[in-house]
């Protein structure tokens, strides 16, 4: 492969391409856009967590200045959803708000400020209905339902799966644990706020500009809920200024502002308040856990049986997929030989949850890793070591059946422990001081496509002209991330150009070719894979000419610092354009395209369309933390974090990832939660403000050695493996084993705050268990399992009554 | 009837300028709505982020909290006005050297607050590079990538032949 030729762009550290435009302020965001005539729509949304709309009367708002069109639930009757499975919103609520925040009408009128007055002026009479605000009262209160549909009453998803003979597994253990946890909800707090513009053609064609991170799926969503051909809709995903998984869902101001184009043949924009992105939200679902854990003397784990609640919010989003999530990556780190999954996920009247960096997997990496290093102090093992003797292998197919490609956490182990001097400090730290260790494991995007097709991910097409400009288009969306960045560096590297000389069209429906979005840390696997397919493409089409050209065989020639020449005899040569026009006159114009579809997973189960990767990244991480004892207060000094990259495609982007995925970490490990008031029902959110909601800032961010570790995986571009969220996943169990470490108290929740801190010190003080954290796991109606053998046991990857055949050519879950 | 607008003289990154606009309008809204310099963003509208920050008479302020109307005859600087003669500033060099903007929103901001510092504080330590950045959020970078590009664009700008350490690009 490609990987094998001295890399000369490909693992340097460069600039980005859109760097120079980022730090002039000349990137242009969407609300940075403005079309002549352009109306302003501002949204109504609801001041009830749970309410039947009676009436809604606009005739006040429409008559009022300015105001050129007021919409209600009635315009736009069509359902949307990011999931086929949970097609559960409306761009505004017709009959039914569920959460404060939910829109029900929507104003365009030619300034904000009239669009803003016109919402004082919809009348909206309401019958308020009881409102569900968590998970354990969604259990015990099966009516009346938020939805009228899901597994159960007001459960959304109930999942049951088991691999292998848990029971057994359990007998044969030496220790067993059962260990509870809470996770609390975050939000991603983008630090631009969604904005969308469209524009409705005398052609009768639809535009819109918007920050989103899947345009793609945007598209889908207004052809559907417009009822148009998606031909007549062109999607064009402005960079988004900050995403993390919160721009990944179609969103009904999206729509609404394409309705109001339409309706009114003037351009509409919308740009969302900061208190509106805290109620589109889609961040990680709270939620608990148990976990049930047998190991051998030595630390083997014999079984694992992990349940979880998440506590969804007002839709469904992501949140099928995120369930499963909470189940999948259990078995990719450590051998787990018997697992059994029970996941639900609960309706509540609060903001939807979805997928926030990580992804459904940062909740029960932290159970898993907490419940790891209380494991390891039971059997009196140092925790690195123990995680170290039960890696998984490489190329190991999982009781789930997750096939793994590279593994590089044992090296991750290594370095951390070796850097962080973890021998010297762990258990040996003064009171207050502690070190604290855990690992990771993240998919590099996901094998299916979030609904059932069989065609590819990531599409690319490559244009070369005479004058040696190459273009790139792919429907990517760049976030900050650099994906942009890394399409210019594979097709530079193969074609052996400066990347900085060649031209990136991006994110664009009318103008690319399909790419599935900005999620799942896909991008760099899948676009980059059909990128380099472009490139290769475009070198052999260069090469067959240049060489007759140049009377040297093809094999020899060599594509490099803007030359394609002879490798025998460099002299011999010619500038890449000249080749370009070699072979432009020989084939005619210069255009190829590349794609790319992960393999195929060998899980043929119900709900074994989430988990599977064409590759898994590692990170090993080690915190310190310093508590005082007095306040509660934890300060993080320094965080080391090994991650298995793959390969690094640049290796600065890689590292602002990584110190990006541990400042999140961070922040959720600390002191990031969504809240809302109970008072009265009104499930109001306590702090929709970037002041109230706690981030870190320069003054709590912790100082982050990082090592890069590179185990190509043959299904990554040169190796390529995802950077983006898994570097975040090890920070808050890491931080909460750290606090043990310090002060000898276990706060088997997240965020780890003061109040938690000092409770458990006081009860640790009065001879109680210095514990904060769940008590209880609520009786959940859990379906009966379904039974997957193991790959030991001779399964062949479907469940054990063969039920399901569908689910093997197409999975109900994906994502 | 829309307030009749007013109408003020003031100076933007260096040259002369004359807008109208709705009395009511902040200073963040006068430079994006009626100057057209969009460089210069918004995370709130309310003061809690810092990513409106501007350079009033040299001092960063949060253009957000700004009146249009209380900028007459001052300096105004936004990052539209810190490239000069199609030269990017050294603080943007830096940035854009280390990754130090990933999706650039906040980075206009982070790049005024920076240069007020360097202009107080040609050699400020870590430390102070960290008090005077503490108005201003980033969700992407960790800030790291940016204390480390403030520290490269503060050497480079007392004269010194400074480059990036190998571990800031690679890692150790």
């Amino acid at each position: 492969m490609a990987g094998d030729r001295d890399l000369r762009v490909v693992g340097k550290a460069h600039r980005k391409v859109d760097a120079a435009a980022k730090v002039t302020g000349t990137t242009k965001f969407a609300d940075d856009l403005a079309l002549p005539r352009m109306l302003w729509c501002r949204l109504l949304r609801s001041p009830h967590p749970h309410a039947e709309i009676v009436a809604i009367d606009t005739a006040r708002a429409l008559a009022a200045p300015g105001v050129r069109a007021v919409i209600t639930g009635k315009d736009l009757p069509i359902p949307f959803g990011i999931l086929p499975v949970s097609q559960d919103e409306h761009a505004l609520c017709p009959d039914r708000v569920r959460f404060v925040g939910d829109p029900v009408a929507a104003v365009a009128a030619t300034t904000e400020e009239a669009a803003t007055a016109a919402l004082d002026l919809i009348e909206v009479t309401y019958r308020t209905l009881p409102a569900i605000g968590s998970p354990e009262e969604a259990v015990a209160t099966p009516e009346p339902r938020i939805h009228d549909y899901g597994d159960a009453g007001n459960l959304h998803k109930l999942i049951d799966l088991e691999f292998g003979d848990v029971a057994e597994g359990f007998a044969e253990a030496d220790v067993v644990r059962e260990d509870l946890f809470f996770f609390g909800g975050n939000t991603h707090l983008p630090m631009e706020q969604h904005a969308a513009l469209a524009e409705w053609s005398g052609e009768r064609k639809l535009t819109i500009w918007s920050s989103t991170q899947t345009p793609h799926y945007v598209h889908r969503a207004l052809a559907k809920v417009l009822d148009l051909p998606p031909a007549r809709i062109r999607v064009i995903a402005t960079p988004n200024g900050g995403g993390f998984g919160g721009k990944s869902d179609p969103f009904g101001h999206e729509i609404v502002v394409a309705r109001l184009a339409m309706l009114t043949g003037r351009p509409v924009k919308v740009a969302l308040t900061r208190e509106e992105v805290f109620y589109c939200h889609r961040g990680r679902h709270p939620t608990l856990m148990w976990v049930r854990t047998g190991v051998k003397k030595d630390g083997a784990i014999t079984a694992m049986h992990f349940r979880s609640l998440l506590d969804g919010g007002g839709y469904g989003s992501y949140g099928v997929a995120s369930t499963y999530y909470t189940g999948a990556l259990q078995t990719v780190t450590y051998q787990v030989p018997r697992y059994k999954f029970q996941g639900a996920r609960a309706f509540t009247n609060k903001p939807p949850c979805g997928p926030k960096r990580g992804h459904g997997t940062p909740q029960p990496r932290f159970a898993l890793e907490v419940q790891l290093d209380k494991l390891a102090e039971q059997l009196d093992l140092d925790p690195a070591e123990m995680r170290l003797r039960h890696l998984q292998p490489p190329n190991a197919v999982t009781a789930n059946w997750l096939r793994i490609g590279s593994m590089g956490l044992g090296r991750c182990i290594e370095k951390v422990v070796e850097g962080s001097g973890w021998k010297d400090k762990f258990r040996k730290l003064p009171h207050g001081r502690g070190v604290g260790l855990a690992c990771s494991s993240y998919i590099s995007g996901a094998g299916l496509p979030i609904y059932w097709n069989n065609m590819p991910h990531s599409g690319v097409q490559l244009r070369c002209d005479r004058g040696g400009g190459v273009t790139v288009f792919c429907g990517s969306t760049d976030i900050g991330q650099g994906s942009d960045s890394i399409l210019a560096y594979i097709v530079a590297e193969v074609l052996g150009i400066d990347p900085f000389e060649i031209s990136i069209v991006t994110a664009d429906t009318d103008l690319t070719p399909i790419d599935l979005g900005s999620y799942s840390s896909r991008v760099t696997l899948m676009s980059g894979n059909a990128a380099l397919q472009a490139a290769e493409r475009a070198r052999e089409l260069i090469a067959g000419p240049a060489a007759r050209r140049l009377d040297v065989p093809a094999s020899r020639l060599v594509f490099a610092a803007g030359r394609v020449f002879d490798a025998e005899d460099p002299d011999k040569g010619m500038s890449f354009a000249e080749a370009v026009q070699a072979a432009e006159a020989a084939v005619g114009t210069i255009g190829t395209v590349g794609s790319y579809t992960p393999p195929r997973s060998p899980g043929r189960y119900r709900g074994a369309g989430v988990g599977p990767s064409p590759a898994y990244s590692y990170s090993a991480c080690v915190a310190a933390v310093d508590v005082d004892p007095a306040t509660g207060i934890v300060t993080v000094p320094t965080i080391w974090i090994a991650h298995d990259v793959g390969r690094s495609i640049n290796a600065a982007a890689v590292l602002g990832q990584v110190e990006g995925s541990i400042y999140m970490g961070l922040g959720e490990a600390l002191m990031e939660e969504m809240v809302h008031r109970d008072q009265e029902r009104r499930l109001v959110h306590k702090w929709p403000s970037l002041l109230e909601y706690k981030s870190p800032t320069t003054l709590e961010m912790c100082d982050v050695v990082t090592y890069l570790v590179e185990d190509p995986d043959p299904n990554g571009p040169f190796g390529a493996k995802e950077v983006g969220q898994g570097p975040l996943l090890p920070v808050m169990p890491a931080v909460a084993n750290a606090v043990y470490d310090a002060v000898g108290v276990r706060v088997d929740e997240v965020p780890i705050t003061p109040e938690k801190v000092l409770k458990a010190l006081r009860r640790k003080g009065k001879g109680e268990e210095g514990r904060v954290g769940p008590t209880s796991f609520p009786d959940v109606p859990w379906p009966e399992p379904t039974r997957v053998p193991t790959p030991w046991e001779g399964g062949d990857g479907k469940a054990a009554d063969g039920a399901h055949p569908a689910a093997a050519v197409r999975p109900e879950r994906q994502h | 009837m829309p307030d009749p607008k007013a109408v003020i003289a003031l100076e933007v990154n260096g040259d002369p300028v004359e807008v109208a606009f709705a009395p009511h309008k902040t200073l963040l809204e006068v430079l994006r709505e009626d100057l057209g310099l969009t460089g210069t963003k918004h995370g709130c509208e309310l003061g809690e982020c810092g990513t409106c920050a501007v350079l009033v008479d040299g001092a960063p302020v949060l253009s957000c909290l700004v009146l249009g109307l209380a900028c007459a005859g001052r300096r105004v600087r936004t990052v539209e006005g810190m490239a000069e003669d199609g030269r990017l500033h050294p603080l943007q060099e830096a940035f854009a050297d280390l990754g130090a903007a990933q999706c650039g929103y906040c980075t206009p901001a982070f790049l005024l607050t920076a240069e007020a510092l360097l202009a107080a504080n040609p050699r400020p330590t870590r430390d102070d590079i960290k008090q005077a950045l503490a108005g201003n959020l980033c969700r992407c970078t960790g800030y790291i990538k940016i204390y480390e590009a403030v520290e490269l664009a503060a050497a480079r700008m007392r004269g010194e032949d400074a480059r990036p350490a190998p571990e800031t690009l690679y890692g150790r």
